[in-house]
C-alpha cells in the first residue's frame, strides 16, 4: 500500500483531486452567494397626490436565512430602483432583508418630483417604512423592527430627512449627499448667504427628470418646484419660493431630531455635494449625541467611475455593527488619499486609504492645522463680458475623465488677466493637507458693489507641473460693497486630500471666472491682493495613518520560526538516517565485503536479491550475468548512489552509505561515462579531480592521460567525442588518483579488440601492485581473460562466486587435443569410443548451466 | 615496438604499463569532505557554459534595445503607466522601468534556468554519479550548488539595474528618480531606494529559485526543472487575477512580486514588502527543505 502511494501516478493523481478540490469550493462558493437570494418585485400605495393614488414600484430581496434586519435603499436623482439591484444584492448576500423602490416621479413609480419634500418623498418612505414592518421577514427586536435607510446622493438626503422623521429608523448609511441645499446649489466660500450659482450642475440634475411622455418644459417635475427652479436659473440667484424648497429638503434644519446612528461616506472628488456637506452633517448629528462616522472614500459626483464599492462595504460594517449594538460615539474617521502611493499592479498612482482615531472635522478644533506662507503683490483682475473665455476646473461628471486629459486642466490657469495668483516658497518638507484651508484676502471692486470670484490651492511641482486637487474651485460672491473700497474676507478654500511634496510650492489662485457657475454678465475689474502682501495660509493637516500600512513583523517572525522549524526537522531526518550502521574494524583489509544486499524498486521489482560476496586485495573480480542480472545495480549501491532495501555493502570495514568518506578510495565508472559536454576532455579530468578537493599530485594525471590514450583529442570539447573515446576518458578518470578499488561497469563496451586487449592489460598490472579491481561484463570471454576470480549473477540472485578454475571446474573436465583424427585413433585403439564436439569454453559451460538451474 | 607504432594500433602506451608494474600498493587517499566541490570549482564548471554566458550577454543588450526603442519611438505613449510614462526621464526612472518589465518573467526565467538547471543538468550529462561517487557528500553538493546558482541569479539582479542605470543615464541624463504619484528623489534617497528594490525582488525570486532547485534535485530533464518552476510563476498569476479568491490570493507566491514599488512612496511603505518577504521566506523554506530531504535519499540512478 505505501508503496502504492508513493508511486507517481497516485500522486498526479492526489495533486489533481487537491486542485479540483478548492477550485470547486470557490465555484460553490461563489455560486451559493448568487443564489440565496430571493426577490419579489410589487408596487406599494404611495402618498396620494391631487386626490388620486400613487403606486410606488419596489423590488424585495431576501437573503438566504430570515428574519434580518431591514434596509431601505433609495435611489441616486434620475434613474431608477433598477440600478440598485447589485449593491441590493451585495447587502443581502451579508444577511439583510433589502427594499429598493423608484422614487416618485422616476421609473414606472407614479406622482411627480417634489424634490425630496417631506410631504411626499418622505412621506413615501415612511409608507415603505410601514410596509417593511409588516413583513414577517423582517426581523423585530423587543417588537420594534429593525430598519435602516440607506441611499447614495438624493437617496442619501431622503435617508437623512427619513431618520429625521420616522424614529422607527435604527440606523443610516448616506453617501455622497447634502446637508443643506442652498449651499450645494449657491456656494460661497465667505460668509454663509448664497453664493454662484452651480450653473452647468444644477442644470444637469433638473434635466434629469425629464422624460418621453411627461411635461415638455418641466418634465416629470411638480409645477412649484419647476417654476421655483426656471425663474431662479434665469437670474442666478435663488427665488424665495426655491429658498423655502431647498429648505425643506435640507436635512441640516432637522439634524437634531437624528438619532440612529449614521454613516457619512462622501466623496473627495465631487463638486456638487464637496466633503463641507458631510461635515456639517456628522457635527449637526453629533451635536446631539447620536454616533457618527465619517468616511471621505474615492470618487464621488465628479467620478463615479470609482468608490461606490467602498461606500457600500462601509455601510454593510456600520449596520453589521449598529445592529450588534457595538458602536460607540466616537467613531474612527477613513479617508482617501488619491495618489498615495504607486500601484504595485500598474505603476500608476493609486488611492491609499488612511485613517484616524476620531473625526476631527475638516477645519477648527480639534483639527490640527499647519500654517503656509503666500505672498504676491497686490493684482488686478478683469471678468469678461459674458463671462467668456471662462477657467476651465471641471466637466460636472467628468471629473475622472478631466484629471486624466492631465495638462490642459491642470496647468495653472491662463487666460491672460483674469488670474491672481499667490505663491509660497518651496515647501521645507512634505505637507500632507486633509481638510479645509483658509486664507485671508482683501477684494476692492473698481466699479461694481459684488463680486465674484473662483478661490482654489494648487500644487506646483518644481517642473512646474500645477495640479488642482480634485479638480476643486471655492466660489467667491460678497454683495453691498463700494468701488474702491477694499474689502478683506476670509476665504474658505476646498476641502481636500492631498501630500503636497518637499520642494513644491503651494499657489493660491483667485479667478474671475469658471464655466462651472453662473458668471456676471458685465465686463468687470477687481484688485486682489493678501492683507499686507503676505497672508498665512491655514492648513489642517492629516491625522491618520496609512491603514494597510505599518510593519506587519508578525510574518517575519512566523517566516522565520517556519524556516528554523523545517530546517531544524530536515537536519534532523538526516542526521537520523545517518546513524545506521557501524564501521567493522576486524575487516579493515578487506576491499569490499557485500552482504545478504536487496533493492527493491518501487513496484515491488527486486533487481538484486540476497547477494553476498567478498573481494580480497590483488583480485580481478569480474561479475558476471546477463542483462538485467542486476550487476549494475549492486555497482550502484557499492558506490553509494543507490541506498538498499537490505543488508550491508563494506568497503574496507567502512559501510557504504551515500557520501560515506571510505567512498574516496574507490574508483568508479558506473553505466557509461558522464562528462560536462562543453569542456574538454583535459579540463573535465582537471575539474573532476578539483572537485575531489584531494592534492593535485595525488591525481598521476599522466597515468590517466596515458591510459585515456586520446592522444590530442584530449584538448578537444568532449561533445565532439566518438563514444569509444568518452568510454576510454571515462575509465581514466576512474582511474585518478590510482584509488585502491576500482570498480568498472562494462568497460568493454565500444572498445575495438587492441584496445580491449590493452585494457586486459592495464587491470591485470593494476591488480598486481595490490589494487582490487571489479568490473562487471555480460561477456564471458572478456571475463575468463580478465579477472582472477568471478561472481555470476541471474535474475538478481548470485549463482556462483569463486575463482575463475574453481568456478570453470565445477563444470567437469575438459581435454583438448592437437589432432582430432589421431586421438580419436589411439582412443579407438585403446578401446574408448570418442566423438568429436565443437569447443566450447568452460566457464560458458558453467554459466549457462548455471543459469539453467534457476530458470 | 615503437611507442608511435603502439599508439596507432593501442588504447595505451607500453610506458603506463611500466609505469603501473612499478607503482607500489595503494595507501589511503588524504580525503576532507569539506573540501570537495569548492564554490571556485563550482564557479569554473557553470561559468564556462554557453547558457550562462548567454543569459548575461542578453541582460546587457536588453537595457540598451529599450533605450534605444524609446530614444527612436519618442518615449511611451500617453495613455501608458505613469512609471512606464516616466521611463525616459532619467537613469533611475529607466532602471525603475527596467525592473519593472523585467520581473514579471524575464528574471523568473533566468532565476529558473540558473536554478532549476544545476543539478538536474548534471543529471542530464551522467556527470552528478560520478561527482557524488567521488564522494561529495549530498547535502555538501546542494549547498555548493545552490550557493553558485543563487549567487548567480543575485548577479543577474544587480547586473541589471546597475548597467540600464549607466544605459539610461547615458540616454536621458542622470537626473534623481521620478515618482509617479510626483515628486522626485535626491540622488542619495533614489540610490537607496534601488538597492532596497534590488534587494527585495532577490527575496522574491528566491521562491522561484527554491522551487526550481527542488524540481532540478527530482527530475534529471534540466527543461522539466525550468519549465516547472516558471509554469508556477505563471499558474500563481493567473489566479492572482481571481479576486473572487480573495482573502487567500495574498498567500499566492507571486502575490507582493511587485511590492517594491511601495518604495516610491514617501515615506517608503513597508507592509506589502514585509508581508512578501515573508511568504517568500517560507516558500523557500518549505521548497529547500523538502529538496535536501529527498536528495538525501534519492536513488541516483541516472
Amino acid at each position: 500500500m505505501r508503496e502504492r502511494l508513493r508511486s507517481r501516478r497516485t500522486r498526479i493523481g492526489l495533486l489533481a483531486l487537491a486542485v479540483l478540490i478548492v477550485a470547486g469550493s470557490v465555484a460553490g462558493a461563489v455560486a451559493a452567494s448568487r443564489s440565496a437570494v430571493t426577490t419579489s418585485t410589487q408596487f406599494v400605495a404611495g402618498t396620494p397626490e391631487n386626490g388620486a393614488p400613487v403606486r410606488l414600484d419596489t423590488t424585495l430581496y431576501l437573503p438566504a436565512s430570515t428574519p434580518a434586519p431591514a434596509i431601505l435603499l433609495s435611489q441616486g436623482f434620475g434613474g431608477d430602483k433598477t440600478e440598485l439591484d447589485g449593491e441590493a444584492r451585495t447587502f443581502a448576500a451579508h444577511g439583510y432583508v433589502v427594499l429598493t423602490y423608484s422614487a416618485r416621479g422616476f421609473g414606472r413609480s407614479g406622482g411627480l418630483i417634489h424634490f425630496a419634500a417631506p410631504r411626499y418623498e418622505v412621506h413615501d418612505a415612511e409608507l415603505l417604512v410601514d410596509y417593511l414592518a409588516r413583513r414577517p421577514e423582517v426581523q423585530r427586536v423587543a417588537g420594534r423592527p429593525q430598519i435602516a435607510a440607506a441611499g447614495a446622493s438624493y437617496g442619501g438626503g431622503l435617508s437623512l430627512l427619513l431618520a429625521a422623521a420616522d424614529p422607527r429608523i435604527s440606523a443610516v448609511a448616506a453617501d455622497i449627499t447634502w446637508n443643506d441645499l442652498t449651499h450645494a446649489f449657491f456656494p460661497n466660500a465667505v460668509g454663509s448667504g448664497p453664493g454662484v450659482f452651480k450653473k452647468v450642475w444644477i442644470g444637469q440634475l433638473f434635466a434629469n427628470a425629464f422624460a418621453p411622455g411627461a411635461s415638455v418644459s418641466c418634465g416629470r417635475f411638480a409645477p412649484d418646484v419647476c417654476a421655483a427652479y426656471q425663474a431662479s436659473a434665469r437670474t442666478g440667484r435663488p427665488t424665495p419660493a426655491l429658498l423655502a424648497m431647498l429648505r425643506r429638503a435640507s436635512p441640516a434644519h432637522v439634524l437634531d431630531r437624528i438619532s440612529a446612528p449614521t454613516l457619512l461616506t462622501q466623496g473627495e472628488n465631487d463638486s456638487l455635494f464637496p466633503l463641507s456637506e458631510a461635515d456639517a452633517n456628522a457635527r449637526g448629528i453629533a451635536a446631539h449625541g447620536t454616533p457618527v462616522r465619517v468616511v471621505w472614500r474615492p470618487g464621488g459626483h465628479d467620478d463615479p467611475s470609482t468608490g461606490a464599492s467602498t461606500a457600500v462595504s462601509a455601510a454593510i460594517e456600520w449596520f453589521d455593527a449598529v445592529f450588534a449594538g457595538r458602536v460607540s460615539r466616537t467613531q474612527p474617521f477613513r479617508y482617501t488619499e488619491a495618489e498615495g502611493v504607486v500601484s504595485a499592479a500598474t505603476g500608476d498612482a493609486a488611492a491609499q486609504t488612511l485613517q484616524a482615531d476620531a473625526y476631527p472635522g475638516i477645519a477648527g478644533a480639534p483639527r490640527p492645522t499647519s500654517t503656509v506662507t503666500v505672498a504676491g503683490p497686490s493684482q488686478d483682475v478683469a471678468a469678461p463680458a459674458g463671462g467668456v473665455p471662462a477657467a476651465i476646473t471641471d466637466i460636472p461628471g467628468f471629473g475622472g475623465i478631466s484629471s486624466r486629459v492631465g495638462s490642459a486642466l491642470t496647468a495653472l490657469p491662463s487666460a491672460f488677466g483674469q488670474t491672481a495668483y499667490f505663491a509660497s516658497q518651496p515647501l521645507a518638507s512634505s505637507l500632507a493637507i486633509a481638510g479645509q484651508p483658509t486664507v485671508r484676502i482683501v477684494v476692492t471692486p473698481h466699479t461694481t458693489r459684488d463680486v465674484t470670484l473662483f478661490a482654489a490651492l494648487r500644487d506646483l511641482a518644481p517642473d512646474g507641473a500645477a495640479t488642482l486637487p480634485a479638480q476643486l474651485v471655492a466660489p467667491i460672491r460678497l454683495t453691498g460693497l463700494t468701488p474702491g473700497q477694499p474689502d478683506t474676507v476670509t476665504v474658505r478654500l476646498p476641502s481636500i486630500v492631498r501630500n503636497v511634496l518637499a520642494g513644491h510650492r503651494l499657489v493660491l489662485t483667485v479667478t474671475t471666472t469658471d464655466s462651472g457657475y453662473q458668471l456676471p454678465a458685465d465686463a468687470r475689474e477687481y484688485t486682489v491682493a493678501l492683507p499686507g502682501g503676505a497672508a498665512q495660509l491655514s492648513v489642517p493637516v492629516s491625522t491618520g495613518t496609512p491603514v494597510s500600512a505599518g510593519h506587519p513583523v508578525a510574518w517575519l517572525i512566523v517566516a522565520a520560526a517556519v524556516c528554523l522549524l523545517i530546517g531544524g526537522a530536515v537536519a534532523f531526518v538526516i542526521v537520523r538516517r545517518r546513524r545506521v550502521l557501524r564501521p567493522i574494524p576486524e575487516l579493515a583489509d578487506v576491499p569490499v565485503l557485500i552482504s545478504s544486499l536487496t533493492k527493491e524498486y518501487a513496484g515491488g521489482y527486486r533487481a538484486v536479491d540476497d547477494v553476498s560476496f567478498r573481494v580480497e586485495h590483488g583480485q580481478v573480480v569480474g561479475l558476471l550475468g546477463p542483462n538485467g542480472a542486476g550487476k549494475t545495480t549492486t555497482l550502484r549501491v557499492l558506490v553509494g548512489l543507490i541506498t538498499p532495501t537490505s543488508g550491508q555493502v563494506y568497503v574496507f570495514g567502512q559501510p557504504v552509505l551515500p557520501g560515506a568518506a571510505v567512498l574516496a578510495r574507490l574508483g568508479a565508472f558506473i553505466e557509461g561515462p558522464g562528462f560536462l559536454p562543453h569542456l574538454t576532455g583535459r579540463e573535465n579530468l582537471r575539474l573532476y579531480w578539483a572537485a575531489t578537493g584531494r592534492p593535485f599530485e595525488e591525481a598521476e594525471f599522466q597515468t590517466a592521460l596515458d591510459i585515456a590514450g586520446l592522444g590530442a583529442s584530449i584538448d578537444r570539447r568532449v561533445r565532439t567525442y566518438s563514444h569509444g573515446m568518452r568510454q576510454r576518458l571515462g575509465i581514466a578518470q576512474a582511474m585518478l588518483g590510482l584509488p585502491e578499488v576500482l570498480v568498472l561497469d562494462e568497460p568493454t563496451n565500444g572498445l575495438d579488440p587492441p584496445q580491449i586487449a590493452e585494457m586486459r592489460e592495464v587491470l591485470r598490472r593494476y591488480a598486481q601492485t595490490g589494487r582490487t579491481v571489479v568490473v562487471s561484463s555480460h561477456l564471458l570471454a572478456e571475463v575468463e581473460q580478465t579477472c582472477t576470480h568471478v561472481v555470476v549473477m541471474h535474475k538478481g540472485r548470485l549463482v556462483a562466486a569463486g575463482s575463475v578454475p574453481e568456478i570453470a571446474g565445477a563444470g567437469g573436465m575438459q581435454l583438448a587435443v592437437d589432432d582430432v583424427d589421431k586421438a580419436q585413433q589411439v582412443l579407438a585403439a585403446a578401446g574408448i569410443g570418442a566423438e568429436a564436439v565443437p569447443a566450447r569454453r568452460a566457464l560458458e559451460d558453467v554459466f549457462l548451466d548455471l543459469v539453467g538451474d534457476t530458470e | 615496438m615503437s611507442e608511435r607504432e603502439l599508439s596507432g594500433t593501442a588504447a595505451t602506451r607500453r610506458g603506463v604499463h611500466d609505469r603501473l608494474a612499478a607503482l607500489g600498493p595503494g595507501r589511503a587517499p588524504s580525503f576532507d569532505p569539506g573540501r570537495t566541490l569548492r564554490l571556485g570549482v563550482e564557479f569554473a564548471r557553470q561559468l564556462r557554459r554557453r547558457r550562462t554566458q548567454v543569459v548575461f550577454g542578453l541582460l546587457l543588450i536588453l537595457p540598451l534595445i529599450i533605450a534605444i526603442a524609446f530614444q527612436v519611438g519618442g518615449g511611451a505613449g500617453s495613455d501608458a503607466p505613469q512609471l512606464v510614462g516616466l521611463a525616459t526621464s532619467g537613469g533611475f526612472n529607466f532602471v525603475l522601468f527596467t525592473e519593472f518589465a523585467s520581473v514579471g518573467f524575464l528574471l523568473v526565467v533566468v532565476v529558473a534556468l540558473f536554478c532549476g538547471d544545476t543539478v538536474a543538468s548534471e543529471a542530464n550529462w551522467s556527470s552528478l554519479r560520478y561527482l557524488l561517487a567521488q564522494p561529495v557528500p549530498r547535502s555538501r553538493l546542494l549547498r555548493q550548488k545552490l550557493i553558485v546558482s543563487g549567487a548567480l541569479s543575485v548577479a543577474v539582479n544587480v547586473l541589471l539595474p546597475v548597467w540600464a542605470f549607466v544605459v539610461g543615464g547615458l540616454f536621458f541624463g542622470w537626473s534623481p528618480a521620478r515618482s509617479p504619484i510626483g515628486g522626485s528623489f535626491a540622488s542619495g534617497a533614489s540610490s537607496e531606494r534601488l538597492i532596497i528594490i534590488v534587494a527585495y525582488i532577490c527575496g522574491q525570486l528566491l521562491v522561484v529559485a527554491s522551487l526550481a532547485f527542488l524540481l532540478s534535485v527530482s527530475v534529471d530533464n534540466p527543461l522539466g526543472a525550468v519549465g516547472g518552476s516558471v509554469m508556477l510563476v505563471v499558474v500563481s498569476n493567473i489566479l492572482d487575477q481571481i479576486t473572487a479568491l480573495d482573502p487567500y490570493r495574498k498567500f499566492l507566491p507571486t502575490h507582493f512580486n511587485y511590492a517594491w514599488v511601495d518604495t516610491l512612496s514617501s515615506p517608503i511603505r513597508w507592509d506589502d514588502m514585509i508581508r512578501g518577504t515573508g511568504l517568500a521566506l517560507v516558500y523557500a523554506a518549505v521548497f529547500l527543505g523538502y529538496a535536501w530531504l529527498r536528495f538525501d535519499r534519492k536513488d541516483v540512478t541516472s
